[in-house]
């Protein structure tokens, strides 16, 4: 292989990544937060609500899990317009991912609802706690402890997936990667970089959460 | 110059389609090789082995499938090889479908109970015999329905494919969107298109999965 590895120029370049990894970071706990609040909501609409409130949610959970995220990006960003809603990118991309995320965290955290056991809610209700006090401690806190490895996968799988959004060219860690390289024409050691700093943050995030396992669920 | 999104263009798109269901295939085949070595080995008791299975998984899926499909395009172009996009496409959705294809079927491997593998043991089969014909048959129940739903995530996954060129159906759109200026109209379709593909096979995937429950 004639191949001489040139990361120099890449590294001169470090002041464009580390914004990029600064915006792939807010855009990851923004979308997070917001998609997890909503995926807990849809969820207890899909268990709990009543039936024309299940199939709205019902819809929205399948129609954006049977679509590829890329695409409603792009309906977002680039189809709204032509109906007068014009979004900035940030906006438009933290919108797609949230909505993304939200059918994606509703579905796992459904499952988690279904598996607290109806006896459970009416041993609650039966010590004196108010609805409210029954859905934190006897269904919310044991679902997510139940579910906990495949929503922390979730979120880290969204983590990722906000490179996407380099794609209507928000200034997250992909796209400065395509800039670096435009610039510089060093495709792979780019794409290197790229990938080791991904890595790292996946496997920050995974630790991170295990630390939050420890920390939210040691006393259940 | 600017037209109307018309039945012809419906028609094109509809046509690229193929090519997101060639790409999702070639994907599945070669994702699936890899899948089920990393499955064996994954399940394996030998440690080499297991860690080796075990971090191939983790290091695929901590880095963006777009990240895997540029490194593969521009990859393989240094090392000499010009690689068309479906190519570097192909590769690129095999390494990634192939860590998750191990990681489901490693599940469905280890779900088989120990004592299976000790008859499979005692009455003289190797590892590999064991696999073959206690184990796999047994867990290919088990790993059926995971696999459909994984499908649906790589239908849907090769649309980044069109981010390297490969005119598949989201890139169609993005031409079609070009041409028309009507990128509402054009993203709608697209995205019922895709819907049409995937929703069929969630739902295939949760019967499957019912049937299996009930069958227990």
């Amino acid at each position: 292989m004639a191949y001489t590895f040139q990361f120099r120029d890449v590294f001169a370049q470090q002041d464009a990544i580390v914004d990029g990894l600064v915006l792939t970071l807010e855009l990851s706990v923004g979308t997070i937060l917001l998609g997890f609040a909503i995926g807990i909501l849809v969820a207890a609409v899909l268990v709990y609500g009543k039936p024309w409130a299940r199939r709205i949610a019902g819809g929205y959970v399948e129609v954006i899990r049977n679509t590829p995220l890329i695409v409603q990006l792009f309906l977002i960003f680039f189809g709204l317009p032509s109906l007068g809603l014009k979004l900035d990118v940030i906006t438009a991309s933290v919108i797609a991912l949230t909505i993304n995320l939200g059918a994606y965290t509703a579905e796992i955290v459904r499952a988690g609802f279904e598996s607290i056991p109806k006896s459970q809610i009416e041993a609650g209700i039966s010590l004196g706690l108010t609805g409210p006090q029954v859905f934190r401690h006897v269904i919310l806190l044991p679902a997510l402890k139940n579910v906990y490895p495949s929503l922390t996968s979730q979120f880290v799988l969204m983590m990722l997936a906000t490179s996407v959004v380099s794609q209507i060219s928000a200034a997250e860690l992909f796209h400065a990667g395509s800039i670096i390289q435009s610039r510089t024409f060093r495709d792979f050691e780019v794409y290197t970089v790229l990938a080791i700093l991904y890595l790292g943050l996946s496997l920050l995030m995974r630790a991170g959460f295990s630390v939050c396992f420890r920390i939210f669920f040691r006393r259940s | 110059m600017i037209r109307e999104v018309s039945s012809v263009d419906l028609l094109y798109l509809v046509a690229a389609m193929r090519w997101t269901i060639f790409l999702t295939f070639l994907a599945l085949s070669g994702g699936g090789a890899i899948g089920l070595l990393v499955a064996a080995c994954g399940a394996s008791k030998r440690a080499v082995l297991h860690y080796l299975a075990r971090g191939y998984v983790s290091f695929v899926q901590g880095i963006p499938l777009l990240v895997w499909l540029f490194i593969f395009y521009f990859g393989l172009s240094i090392l000499g090889y010009n690689l068309p996009p479906w190519i570097a496409a192909t590769i690129g959705f095999s390494v990634y479908a192939g860590a998750f294809l191990g990681e489901i079927w490693r599940g469905a491997l280890i779900s088989i109970p120990k004592t299976q593998w000790e008859a499979g043991l005692s009455i003289g089969l190797t590892y590999v015999e064991q696999l073959r014909y206690v184990i796999i048959p047994q867990a290919v129940r088990v790993a059926i329905p995971p696999t459909v739903g994984f499908m649906v995530q790589l239908i849907k996954n090769t649309s980044l494919a069109a981010v390297i060129g490969f005119v598949e159906l989201t890139r169609e759109g993005q031409l079609t969107t070009a041409a028309t200026f009507q990128p509402f109209t054009v993203y709608l379709i697209v995205a019922a298109l895709y819907f049409s593909l995937c929703y069929p096979l969630t739902r295939y995937s949760r019967t499957l999965e019912r049937q299996r429950r009930v069958a227990r």
